[in-house]
C-alpha cells in the first residue's frame, strides 16, 4: 500500500475529518481492520484522554478507543 | 428438523447476554473450557414438552479469527464438527443500530455453512436512532435465511424465535458471500494478510448490501452520548466523578453488606452452639459443630460482598461507563504492567479481593490479567479492618497532629496507602518477570450509554455467587477442617493435662471464666499451639511471641480471625463492639524473657505492616486457583506476599524499636 503522502492518525487533531488510507503491517492490523478501519472509511478523533493517550475515534457512528501506538499504525488523509 | 444444540454468537456489545438470559432463564450453568481460563456458559430451554434445546453462549467476538483465548474458543468449536457441543443452529445476535460492524461476523459464519438465524437485537435502539432495516430483503440476499427482530428490553420477538427453533427449516439456497467453500475461509486462520484482505472485501460488500437493506435518518440519540462523554471523560471532571462513584460504591458496600454478614455470622454461630448442646458429645459432633458449620459460615459470609460488588460492576459495564473508566485510567496504569481494565478489579480489592479477582475476567490480555490477580490481595480489604483497629487502639497514642488530624486516623490511612503503593510497585516487578508473546492492546469499542437490564444484573450476581460457593467453597471447606483439626487436637495428652490444671469454678457465676480458661488452655496446647512455639524463633525478630504466632496461623483462614484467636488465647470475652477488655489484657502482657511489654509501638506497627502484606486468606487462594486454573499462581502469590510481609515487618520493627 502507498502511504507516502499519508499521515499517521496519532498526530492528528480532534474533530478533523479524516479518511483511512491504509494500515501498517503489524500483528494488530487484522484486528484494526475488523473494527472497521479499512481504506476509504471516514473517521475523526472525538476525544483524547488526559496526557493525550488513549484517543477515541468516531468510525461513522461507532466510537473506538485506541492507544497512540495503535493509532500510529493507521494512515490517514485529511478530507473536506 | 428437530434440533437439540444451539449456539449464540455475536459481537461483545450486541446484547447477546441479554438474549441468552431471556432464552434460558435460570436454567444455566457455568463450566470450563479445557485448558483455558474461559468460562463455558450453557443453558437449557424447553420448546415443547418433549423438545429441550441446549444453548451455548459463546464468548463475544468481532470476527472468527481469534485474538484472545476467549475468541479462540469460538473458532475451536465452529471448526470442529465432531465436537460434542457443535451446534446444529447458530443464532447470530447483532446490534441493529450498528449493523455494518456486526454483519462482518455474520457473513463469516454464514460462509462456514452452519445453519443460522440472524437475530436483529436492540431493535428499539435502532428505531430511536432512525435506522430502519428491511428484514425480508436481508433474508433474501442471503438465500432466504431466517431473520428475526428482538427487543430484549421488552422481551418481544422471543416467541417468534422459539417458534423458528421448534420447527427449524434450513434456507432454500446458499449464496456464498465471500467464498464458495468454507475451507477457503478457514485456510486464512494462519494468514494475517489474507485476513485483512478478506475483511476489507467483506466490509465493502456489506456496505453495498446495506444500501438495499438499511434506511438511516440521523437523530439526536447518538449525540446525547457524546455530550455525556464530554463530562465523564473530561480531564478533570472525569476523575472527580469516577472518584465520587467509587466512594459511594464502597460506602454502600461497607454499610449495606454488614447487615447480612452479621446475620450469617450469628445464624452459623447459634446453629453450631445448638448442635453442640443437642447432639451426643463426641468427635463427630465436634467436627460438625466446630469444623464444618463454621467452615460453611466462612464461605457464605462472603456472598453479600460478592453480590453487592458485582451489582455495581455489572451496572458500570451495562451502562457503558466502564469503558470510559478504562479510557481515562489506561495511561496511568500502563507503567505498572497493568491496563485501564485493571482499575476496577484493583480498587474493588478495598472491599474484598474475592469478587475483585473474579472481576478480572474482562481483561482479555492474559499477562495484564494475571498481574492484576497477583497484586489485588495487597489492597487492604475489609477483613483487615478489625485487625488494624485492634492494633491501632493498642499501640498508637491518642494525639493530634497539626492540631486537627488524629494520629490513629493517619496510621490507618497510611496502611491503606501502603497497600495501594505496594500493589502498583509489585505489579511493575511482575511486568518484568513474566514473559509473554502476546502484546497488550486497547482497541476497544465504547458503546453508547444505555440503561442496564435488571435480569443481566441479577443473573451475574447469582452466577458469581454460585461459582464462589460451589467451586471455591470446596477448597475453603477442606482448609477450614484441617485448621479445625490442628486447633482441636494436640500431641499426646498435653491438652487434657493443661485443661485439668485449670481450676474448677467455686460458684456458677464463674462458669464463663472457667470456659474461657479451658479454651485458652486447649488452643495453647493444640497442634497449632505447638506450631506457634515452633515458629517463635522465626518471628521473634519481628517482635512477636508464640501467642501471636498462634494467631498468625489461625488467621490464615481469614484475617479477622486474628482478633478472635487473641481473645481465646488471653481468655477474655470476645466483644467485637468494644474490645476494651482484650486491649487491656494485651497491654498488660509481659514478655517473660525481657520483662518488657509484648505489645509496644514497634511490635504493634510490625504486626500491622505484616497484615498489610501477608496472604492471610484461604478464600482468596481458592478463587485465584479457580481463576488461573493452576496451583502455581496461588502458590507464588502466597510465597511472595508472606516474604514481603516478613521483611517489611522486620524493617518496621527495627525502625520503631
Amino acid at each position: 500500500m502507498d502511504h507516502q503522502n499519508s499521515l499517521s492518525l496519532h498526530e492528528q487533531s480532534s474533530y478533523v475529518k479524516l479518511e483511512v488510507c491504509g494500515i501498517s503491517d503489524h500483528e494488530l492490523s487484522p484486528k484494526l481492520t475488523e473494527m472497521g478501519l479499512y481504506p476509504g472509511r471516514q473517521i475523526q478523533i472525538v476525544f483524547k484522554a488526559p496526557f493525550g493517550d488513549p484517543i477515541a475515534i468516531d468510525i461513522e457512528g461507532m466510537m473506538l478507543s485506541l492507544r497512540l501506538e495503535e493509532a500510529a499504525l493507521i494512515k490517514v488523509k485529511r478530507i473536506g | 428438523m428437530k434440533i437439540s444444540k444451539v449456539a449464540l454468537v455475536g459481537n461483545p456489545n450486541s446484547g447477546k447476554t441479554s438474549v441468552f438470559n431471556l432464552l434460558t432463564g435460570l436454567n444455566q450453568h457455568v463450566g470450563n473450557y479445557p485448558g483455558v481460563t474461559v468460562d463455558k456458559k450453557v443453558g437449557h430451554m424447553t420448546l415443547a414438552t418433549d423438545h429441550k434445546v441446549s444453548i451455548t453462549d459463546l464468548p463475544g467476538t468481532y470476527s472468527i479469527y481469534p485474538r484472545s483465548d476467549d475468541e479462540q474458543v469460538v473458532i475451536d468449536l465452529l471448526n470442529n464438527p465432531d465436537h460434542p457441543d457443535y451446534p446444529e443452529v447458530i443464532i447470530v445476535v447483532v446490534d441493529s443500530a450498528n449493523l455494518e460492524h456486526n454483519l462482518l461476523l455474520f457473513t463469516q459464519i454464514y460462509d462456514l455453512r452452519i445453519p443460522v438465524i440472524l437475530a436483529l437485537n436492540m431493535s428499539d435502539v435502532a428505531q430511536r436512532r432512525g435506522v430502519e432495516i428491511d428484514k425480508l430483503k436481508l433474508s433474501e440476499m442471503f438465500g432466504g435465511i431466517n431473520v428475526i427482530q428482538l427487543n430484549s428490553r421488552k422481551g418481544t420477538g422471543f416467541d417468534d424465535l422459539k417458534k423458528l427453533l421448534l420447527d427449524f427449516k434450513t434456507s432454500d439456497s446458499f449464496y456464498p458471500f465471500y467464498s464458495e467453500n468454507s475451507e477457503a475461509v478457514l485456510s486464512n486462520l494462519d494468514d494475517p494478510s489474507a485476513q485483512i484482505l478478506e475483511t476489507e472485501q467483506r466490509f465493502k460488500k456489506i456496505r453495498k448490501y446495506l444500501n438495499f437493506i438499511e434506511k438511516k435518518s440521523y437523530t439526536a440519540s447518538k449525540s446525547l452520548s457524546r455530550k455525556v462523554d464530554k463530562v465523564l471523560i473530561h480531564p478533570i471532571a472525569g476523575y472527580i466523578i469516577f472518584l465520587g462513584i467509587l466512594f459511594s460504591i464502597f460506602q454502600t458496600i461497607y454499610s449495606v453488606a454488614e447487615v447480612p454478614m452479621e446475620l450469617i455470622d450469628s445464624v452459623f454461630f447459634s446453629s453450631s452452639h445448638w448442635l453442640k448442646e443437642h447432639l451426643p458429645s463426641g468427635v463427630l459432633t465436634n467436627l460438625l459443630a466446630e469444623g464444618i458449620i463454621p467452615g460453611l459460615g466462612g464461605v457464605v459470609i462472603f456472598v453479600p460482598q460478592i453480590a453487592l460488588l458485582f451489582l455495581f460492576i455489572v451496572v458500570l459495564e451495562e451502562t457503558g461507563y466502564m469503558s470510559r473508566v478504562v479510557f481515562i485510567m489506561d495511561k496511568l496504569m500502563r507503567p505498572f504492567g497493568l491496563n485501564g481494565k485493571s482499575v476496577v478489579p484493583l480498587i474493588s480489592g478495598v472491599a474484598c479481593a474475592i469478587p475483585a479477582i473474579m472481576a478480572t475476567r474482562t481483561i482479555h490480555h492474559w499477562k495484564d490479567r494475571l498481574i492484576t490477580i497477583m497484586v489485588t490481595p495487597l489492597m487492604s480489604c475489609s477483613a483487615r479492618l478489625p485487625v488494624y483497629t485492634l492494633l491501632i487502639a493498642l499501640v498508637i497514642p491518642d494525639v493530634l497532629i497539626l492540631e486537627i488530624f488524629n494520629l490513629k486516623g493517619i496510621v490507618l490511612l497510611g496502611l491503606y496507602v501502603l497497600g495501594l503503593v505496594s500493589a502498583l510497585l509489585v505489579a511493575g516487578v511482575f511486568k518484568f518477570l513474566l514473559k509473554t508473546d502476546e502484546k497488550s492492546y486497547l482497541v476497544m469499542e465504547m458503546p453508547g450509554y444505555k440503561l442496564p437490564y435488571f435480569k443481566n444484573i441479577l443473573y451475574t450476581i447469582l452466577e458469581k455467587s454460585s461459582i464462589f460457593v460451589w467451586q471455591a467453597g470446596k477448597i475453603i471447606m477442606a482448609i477450614s477442617i484441617i485448621l479445625w483439626v490442628l486447633a482441636s487436637y494436640g500431641p499426646g495428652n498435653k491438652m487434657e493435662e493443661a485443661v485439668s490444671r485449670v481450676e474448677l469454678p467455686n460458684n456458677p457465676t464463674d462458669q464463663d471464666d472457667y470456659e474461657s480458661e479451658v479454651n485458652s488452655a486447649r488452643l495453647s496446647n493444640s497442634w497449632i499451639g505447638h506450631l506457634g512455639h515452633v515458629i517463635e524463633p522465626g518471628i521473634a525478630p519481628l517482635g512477636y511471641d508464640w501467642k501471636i504466632g498462634i494467631s498468625l496461623i489461625t488467621s490464615f483462614a481469614a484475617r479477622e480471625i486474628f482478633v478472635g484467636s487473641m481473645a481465646t488465647i488471653y481468655s477474655v470475652e470476645q466483644d467485637f463492639n468494644d474490645g476494651s477488655s482484650l486491649i487491656e489484657r494485651m497491654r498488660s502482657e509481659i514478655n517473660p524473657a525481657t520483662g518488657l511489654p509484648v505489645y509496644t509501638l514497634a511490635s504493634g506497627i510490625s504486626l500491622m505492616v505484616f497484615y498489610v502484606f501477608a496472604m492471610q486468606c484461604m478464600s482468596t487462594l481458592a478463587i485465584v486457583y479457580r481463576e488461573t486454573k493452576s496451583w502455581k499462581w496461588p502458590f507464588i502469590q502466597t510465597v511472595y506476599m508472606t516474604t514481603l510481609a516478613y521483611l517489611s515487618a522486620l524493617l518496621a520493627y527495627n525502625i520503631f524499636n
